[in-house]
């Protein structure tokens, strides 16, 4: 059945080769843990992304209940975790995938640093991947605000101390994230919607990059 | 023997099946947890409303009355006061209470408020038309009699829950 749906599409749009050039090619011997079981160090960049589709559909899900509010986003956070079913699982996978997708994050990166995969030609994508790290954290810092408790607020208001800490560009920074001078109703409206449309359109742009040049330039060779 | 060759199974067919399995299990894992939540305000049905006073017996006559009463409701994280009007009369001993939601669509209907139509509850939207006890005149817009409110009379005094449709 699902062989002639295929054979059906493929009839008529030919997608064999789209999907193969995509999918379908040689895992060097270096990269494969069959062959060398320390090869696993290979898998944290798909790790990576794998948490990060973790983090956007469960953030999909989220903003179902989530508001975006200083009266009522800590009692819809309650809500969707203790009154919805599943909610707890739901909420739990956006939290510690967050923790997650930083330590896969890391562990690629060293990786890539101590197989010296940034050397020439691939310093394009390194610089991407360093974009990405900060994206990120972006991601990581605003969303921490969302829930609107005590730990967020104060969270927020030391890494807006930090950000004001900058040398002359610091005040205007610092302003221009809180939306005013204190943290507060547009703080917690801009964050949101750094963190939910800005920062994730950002990373997709930046994960579409760093695919294309490893696709393009291959991955590196062996030690 | 035979059998067993019949049945050999490739070495890229077994990898096909473990890692479509693995790969189903966790997609499934995922997915699961996503659409229940999603789902929840469908499958949970409605909370409980609680049975608010509205009137009390000696103030109802015959003749239809309207009563606006307003009770706190709870909307997920929201809690609110809204208002609600019901239609209430006396039939011989037993208190009868309409909702005024024509059942067309969702207007509101007065008692006797057409000169045309005396006695009757009228929807002024497309002119949709009730008898007293709320069953709907054939020939008008709605296809359904008005829904009675859950009620319930203690000490003299009426108190209404949800309005129940009698279709
Ligand atoms: S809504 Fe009452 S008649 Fe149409």
């Amino acid at each position: 059945m699902l062989q002639k749906i295929y054979d059906w599409v493929d009839e008529r749009l030919d997608i064999t080769p789209m999907w193969r050039d995509i999918a379908d090619h040689e895992v060097p011997e270096h990269v494969n843990p069959a062959h060398h079981f320390s090869a696993f160090v290979y898998c944290f960049g798909g790790l990576t992304f794998f948490t990060v589709v973790i983090q956007i559909l469960s953030g999909m899900f989220l903003t179902m209940y989530y508001v975006p509010d200083i009266i009522n986003a800590y009692e819809s956070v309650y809500y969707l975790q203790n009154e919805v079913t599943f909610g707890v699982i739901v909420r739990g996978m956006h939290h510690w995938g967050a923790s997650l997708v930083i330590v896969m994050m890391f562990l690629h990166t060293l990786r890539v640093f101590f197989t010296g995969s940034y050397k020439k030609p691939r310093e394009l994508n390194w610089v991407v991947g360093v974009l990405m790290f900060f994206v990120i954290l972006g991601l990581g810092f605003t969303g921490y605000l969302l829930p609107w408790d005590m730990k967020a607020y104060f969270a927020t208001v030391v890494g807006l101390e930090i950000a004001e800490s900058v040398p002359v560009v610091g005040d205007f920074t610092k302003t221009l994230l809180a939306g005013g001078e204190i943290v507060g109703a547009q703080t917690l409206a801009r964050f949101f919607a750094i963190h939910v449309f800005f920062l994730p359109g950002a990373l997709l742009g930046l994960l579409g990059a760093h695919f294309y040049m490893i696709r393009k330039q291959g991955i590196s060779g062996p030690l | 023997m035979s059998s067993e060759k019949e049945h050999r199974v490739s070495r890229r067919q077994f990898l096909t099946y473990t890692l479509t399995g693995v790969g189903g299990f966790m997609a499934a894992g995922i997915a699961l947890p996503l659409t229940r939540f999603a789902l929840d305000p469908a499958l949970e049905g409605g909370d409980e409303q609680e049975m608010v006073a509205v009137a009390s017996v000696d103030e109802l006559t015959e003749e239809p009355q309207r009563f606006d009463y307003s009770f706190e409701q709870e909307d997920a994280w929201h809690t609110s006061e809204v208002t609600q009007t019901a239609w209430l009369y006396l039939d011989g001993d037993e208190v009868v209470a309409l909702s005024p939601v024509c059942t067309h669509l969702g207007c509101t209907v007065d008692w006797d408020s057409n000169e045309d139509f005396p006695n009757q509850f009228f929807c002024p939207c497309h002119g949709g038309r009730f008898e007293k006890d709320g069953v709907n005149v054939a020939g008008t817009p709605p296809t359904r009699p008005l829904d009675v409110y859950e009620m319930e009379v203690r000490d003299g005094t009426v108190y209404l829950g949800r309005p129940i449709s009698r279709d």
